[in-house]
């Protein structure tokens, strides 16, 4: 099934069903995770593992290609919010205006380094940030409020962010051996976290995820972007063990490692928002 | 000598973040109980450092050294600030974060700890537990020291595993440091927010830190320890991070 034929249905099963609430429609949307799992991967990323030695010039190539995707996806995402008119006040107009900034100079930057290996940067995809209309982050429908819109754009925000500093965490390891392309990655993968850090403190949350959860006011639909941070060991040695007190409870010890993506869990999530 | 190289390895971002990185940094200069061997041009047995100070040592156990080293200071500090019941004045959102920050570190110290008793078969070759700190520089009964050094040090933190990145060999080290320096990030995003308030609403990830091509910092142990210096009281050489 490819993913236009996968949200077509989608939308029709929506369309047919009646409409009783956001949070109903965000429970659809949990399901959507699972269909996704079936799409075809659109990067070679599948047969990707974790190498301990310098890795070939396609395999650093399909690592930049996937970060590019997820920048194509933040870049639009956050220009598109800034033009909607959604974000009312002068502090979340200039938060997303710093991100949406650096996200282009992202795209800007990876385009360049995979040009540098010699090789072809993957074309900017089709998005569609409604997911065959669950969403209305830019407020296009006359129905949608303000107040809803922007729960949805920040609440997206989070999932892209989060998702961003999960997925580069996980290909850090790929890159081992190409020093200037490795450090370069490390850079982008703080400037996410720094990013997902003010988006989380902007909807009330803390700036680091603990356990797995969403957080409050999160779509049903990003519990993917959180599974796995419940995590308690680290090579090896359960944390929590370490010593005694609160740096050593459970929520102590999630919140202060955060967790990878492997390509394939990151493609999954932004293929949510790919038409094509 | 062979550090130099290295360093020159991202000699362009490098020298753009020193001069940010040392700018954030001023706060951290002081008196310095550290000595740097890699300045050094013709020392290579130490001798110049009064002969045998520790070096944290080369590729894994450089960085797993390195890291503890950085994870000490971090927790020596937060752990004074919450014995300290904060400062004057401190509100509840700013209490709850520097608690969150004195978990988090504290956790990552005992966690290097546990990983250099494990891996580091060499006893002689671990860094101590017991580095010794000087914080007279700080001021903890007041809002502006303690932030701006939190500030410093989370800062710090980050350029330090991104620059750190290259020296490490074995994948599995590589995604625990990732694993720790995003949350360094999201420390350093969260104190910068703190201290700019509305007077800035993008300190988080500001144009002091962020470069033009949207790259965080990145800094060379030597840059690190040359602006963290202040701090340390036990001495401590890091002259070859690259295997």
């Amino acid at each position: 099934m490819n993913i236009i034929k996968f949200l077509d249905e989608f939308t029709t099963d929506q369309l047919q069903a009646p409409m009783s609430s956001r949070r109903a429609m965000f429970g659809q949307l949990g399901n959507i995770s699972k269909k996704a799992a079936m799409l075809a991967v659109p990067f070679g990323l599948a047969t990707m593992g974790n190498k301990a030695q310098a890795q070939s010039s396609s395999d650093v190539t399909a690592v930049l290609n996937l970060a590019l995707t997820l920048e194509y996806l933040e870049d639009e995402f956050y220009d598109l919010a800034l033009q909607s008119g959604v974000l009312t006040t002068a502090k979340s107009q200039a938060i997303y205006a710093q991100i949406a900034k650096h996200e282009s100079q992202h795209v800007t930057f990876l385009t360049s380094a995979i040009e540098a290996q010699g090789a072809t940067p993957v074309a900017k995809p089709t998005f569609d940030f409604t997911v065959g209309g669950a969403f209305d982050p830019f407020m296009n429908n006359a129905n949608t409020t303000q107040a809803t819109a922007y729960a949805q754009l920040l609440a997206l925000a989070q999932a892209f962010e989060d998702t961003g500093v999960r997925a580069y965490k996980g290909q850090a390891a790929n890159l081992i051996g190409n020093d200037a392309v490795l450090t370069a990655a490390l850079q982008i993968h703080s400037v996410e976290a720094r990013h997902a850090s003010e988006i989380r403190r902007l909807r009330g949350l803390e700036g680091w995820i603990t356990g797995n959860q969403r957080g409050e006011g999160m779509p049903e639909a990003t519990q993917a972007v959180y599974n796995g941070e419940e995590n308690v060991t680290q090579g090896g040695v359960d944390v929590t063990t370490l010593g005694s007190g609160t740096p050593f409870s459970v929520d102590s010890s999630t919140q202060a490692y955060d967790e990878i993506l492997t390509g394939d869990q990151a493609v999954e999530i932004a293929s949510l928002f790919i038409v094509s | 000598m062979k550090m130099k190289k290295s360093i020159e390895v991202k000699t362009q971002t490098v020298g753009r973040n020193r001069r940010n990185f040392l700018k954030v940094s001023g706060l951290a200069i002081a008196g310095s109980g550290l000595l740097l061997a890699s300045c050094s041009d013709d020392d290579d047995n130490g001798n110049m450092l009064g002969g045998g100070d520790f070096d944290l040592g080369s590729g894994d156990v450089g960085v797993l050294n390195y890291a503890y080293a950085l994870e000490q200071l971090e927790a020596a500090f937060y752990t004074n600030v919450v014995n300290g019941s904060y400062y004057a004045g401190a509100s509840v959102e700013e209490k709850a974060i520097l608690l969150a920050l004195y978990n988090h570190e504290v956790n990552h110290r005992e966690w290097f700890k546990a990983a250099i008793n494990a891996n580091v078969p060499d006893a002689n070759a671990r860094l101590t537990a017991d580095l010794e700190f000087d914080f007279s520089s700080v001021n903890f009964d007041n809002r502006d020291s303690v932030l701006g050094t939190a500030k410093v040090l989370e800062d710090t933190g980050v350029s330090a595993y991104n620059g750190a990145g290259q020296y490490i060999q074995t994948p599995l080290y590589l995604t625990l440091a990732g694993k720790i320096v995003s949350v360094e990030a999201r420390h350093a995003a969260a104190i910068r927010s703190l201290i700019s308030g509305s007077a800035d609403f993008t300190a988080f990830a500001g144009d002091d830190i962020i470069d033009s091509n949207g790259l965080d910092l990145a800094a060379s142990p030597e840059e690190v320890l040359s602006a963290a210096g202040g701090f340390f009281v036990t001495p401590f050489t890091y002259k070859n991070p690259k295997a």
